[in-house]
């Protein structure tokens, strides 16, 4: 069936694609009356220039490689996790509470702890959603687009009547305490005598990411339940032929990618050392475009991730210092998802056909 | 609370309610035909930026309309190039497509008017204003009757009776006429749309075209009637409540309507906490408002209240035989 060979399917499409859509915000950049390359060059240089860009990019990464690998394993099994957000935003909840629920004496021990509040929140609120596919038939996009708001309702409603302090004004928690501040990059590089910029968010947590790709992989290359959630998301009728249950597979997978944007949360909710309104900031739906650039494998979620993680320092940067705003950023989401998602077989068709083209030079018209 | 009060809250639910209905009428013509839209919020997002800039410039609403029609006619034609010319998921085109209208309309908001990513505001003819039925000041002393047609059915902009009348419209272009008993079959049954000899591809393009044209009044009346200009993500999970209405509408046109005047009422509410309040003599909060559409959608299509069962081919990209 597949005309292509594999390194073209893995690579050479995504990069196509990533190529048009960034051909495309240049032209708008162009438009907008600012040169591409000096709008490049600014990001560049303020996302990668120096420590404290790095620190901010590689903190953005963390937040991406954790929303990315949420809707890559949703993917693997056929399943359009659009709930991202929400489930981030409840696994935020869940690591306030664990770090407000007890004075942490030292992160190690909050860090588990947080992570676990995290991951159980999200994997709680895409149990939700999962359940309903699995039980009563319900079309799991619409029900998580659901989520997503009622999560920010459930959150605003939170945050203003319960869990602000009194006398704040301000429709967010108290400040969690010493013993949860995670160790930044600063602190781990300045052991081994690395100087880092202390004011850049980056911290253990992208570490904890990182870990989480490998744990990835082998769940869903190694396990037999990996095998089982791929195969259901090849053919539904074959996995059920086989025995493996349709219900347990879309509740297995969505729990697990409801836990892994939950976890998104030591980072984003830890670092700001308390929980804000709106902490997720979009991840959740970034994590779509980097799953799909990706293409649902953590070595690629990484470096679309890292992508991300630069054009977002980078697009705040430029909104800094030209006058282009942020909102850049989220055009050129929609570009990635435009073309490598939907538009796929733009890409595809044509060079299907040149490679047909080359492998039977004597044959035309293929 | 008085009279003069429920109509007040009645007159705002219907103002909410018309982008909806519009959004929710561009998604049943959409889906009925077989194309998933979930880019609705996107397109009535640029429909109300760009018809608010243009009105703007012009100073014409209706060159603005004209503008924001087209913004939103545009972003549908992406959509129908992604999901029925290359055959790619419906679902990620519409993902895509509220992207694209979130950033894009911002980035021109501030480059064009440098106002933080909005427009100057509208006033005289660059707005949809309202319009007074006749005899309304006539009949508003008159207790009850006089006063819902002077306050409820008298004073809208003229986009809000265009969308109830739209209603009717759909219900006869959708079932009562060749081209929408073929639209519900490409919906239901593309194969056997092909083997009549009608060409399943040019009707789903219209299907998105009508959806286009839809969504683009929804975006046009969202910034050119109910408000006075384009604030950034204006249209704020509309196109979802839309979505929301059209499911709990089972995809007829009669129920959307009703769908969309609950849901137009429920947001009409969360602008007045003091009604509720002294209605059920219970706090309830107002976030439990605006989320309520989003509740009573999951719990029907959970099942638990009636059955909502979308068109049989919908989200699948139709491949004619060769």
């Amino acid at each position: 069936m597949s005309v292509l060979p594999k390194w073209a399917d893995a690579i050479l499409i995504p990069l196509l694609s990533i190529l048009i859509s960034f051909v495309i915000s240049g032209l708008v950049i162009l438009y907008l009356g600012l040169n591409p390359f000096e709008a490049l060059r600014l990001m560049v240089t303020g996302a990668l220039g120096s420590s404290y860009g790095w620190g901010y990019t590689l903190f953005y990464t963390t937040n991406f490689i954790f929303t990315g690998l949420c809707a890559a394993i949703a993917f693997h099994a056929r399943l359009f996790n659009i709930g991202g957000e929400g489930q981030a935003t409840l696994g935020g909840l869940g690591v306030a509470l664990v770090c407000l629920a007890v004075p942490w004496p030292h992160w190690t021990l909050a860090l588990p702890a947080a992570l676990i509040g995290g991951a159980l929140f999200g994997a709680a609120w895409a149990f939700i959603p999962a359940w309903l596919q699995a039980r009563r038939g319900s079309h799991i996009v619409i029900t998580t687009i659901m989520f997503n708001y009622i999560a920010a309702a459930l959150m605003v409603y939170l945050l203003v009547e319960i869990l602000k302090p009194e006398g704040s004004m301000d429709p967010a928690t108290r400040r969690f305490g010493p013993g949860a501040e995670l160790p930044l990059f600063s602190d781990i590089f300045g052991l081994v005598g690395i100087p880092f910029s202390s004011s850049a968010p980056a911290n253990i947590s992208f570490f904890i990411a990182l870990l989480a790709c490998l744990l990835f992989w082998l769940l869903v290359w190694r396990t037999r339940l990996g095998y089982e959630i791929r195969a259901y998301g090849h053919s539904e009728t074959a996995a059920d032929y086989a025995g493996i249950s349709p219900a347990r597979m879309i509740i297995i997978a969505m729990i697990v990618s409801g836990a892994l944007a939950g976890c998104m949360a030591i980072n984003s909710v830890m670092a700001t050392e308390r929980l804000v309104l709106n902490s997720v900031e979009g991840a959740g739906f970034i994590g779509l475009a980097v799953a799909l650039m990706g293409r649902s494998h953590p070595v690629g979620v990484i470096l679309a991730a890292l992508l991300f993680g630069f054009l977002y320092q980078g697009g705040g940067e430029l909104a800094l210092w030209a006058n282009i705003p942020r909102e850049l950023i989220i055009l050129i989401q929609g570009l990635v998802i435009l073309f490598t998602g939907a538009l796929d077989n733009m890409v595809r068709m044509p060079l299907e056909r040149m490679f047909l083209m080359i492998r039977r030079p004597g044959r035309q018209g293929a | 609370m008085d009279f003069l009060t429920l109509l007040q809250v009645l007159d705002t639910s219907v103002r909410l309610a018309t982008p909806l209905l519009f959004a929710c009428l561009a998604g049943l013509v959409c889906e009925r035909a077989g194309i998933f839209d979930i880019g609705l919020e996107g397109k009535m997002l640029a429909s109300a930026f760009f018809s608010a800039a243009v009105a703007a410039i012009s100073g014409s609403v209706w060159i603005g309309l004209l503008a924001g029609v087209m913004a939103s006619v545009a972003l549908a034609g992406v959509h129908g190039l992604a999901s029925i010319t290359f055959r790619g998921n419906q679902l990620i085109s519409g993902v895509a497509i509220n992207f694209l209208a979130s950033g894009l309309t911002v980035l021109i908001a501030q480059d064009w008017f440098g106002q933080g990513g909005r427009t100057p505001s509208l006033s005289g003819g660059a707005r949809f204003n309202e319009i007074k039925l006749p005899f309304a000041d006539l009949l508003s002393g008159l207790p009850y009757i006089g006063q819902s047609y002077a306050e409820l059915f008298s004073g809208h902009s003229l986009l809000v009776y265009v969308g109830f009348l739209t209603v009717p419209l759909t219900w006869w272009v959708i079932f009562r006429t060749r081209f929408g008993l073929r639209l519900r079959a490409a919906g239901e049954n593309p194969e056997a749309v092909d083997t009549a000899g009608v060409n399943v591809i040019r009707l789903r393009y219209t299907a998105i075209a009508i959806c286009g044209l839809l969504c683009g009044l929804a975006g046009v009346y969202l910034a050119t009637g109910l408000q006075a200009g384009f604030v950034k993500e204006m249209s704020s999970g509309r196109g979802f409540i839309a979505l929301a209405a059209l499911i709990f509408a089972k995809w007829r046109p009669w129920y959307a309507l009703f769908s969309c005047l609950l849901f137009g009422f429920f947001q009409a509410l969360s602008f007045r906490p003091d009604v509720v309040k002294a209605v059920t003599s219970l706090d309830v909060p107002g976030q439990l408002l605006d989320a309520l559409p989003y509740i009573l959608t999951v719990v029907i299509l959970a099942g638990f209240v009636g059955k909502a069962i979308p068109p049989r081919a919908g989200g699948e990209p139709y491949v004619k035989e060769s």
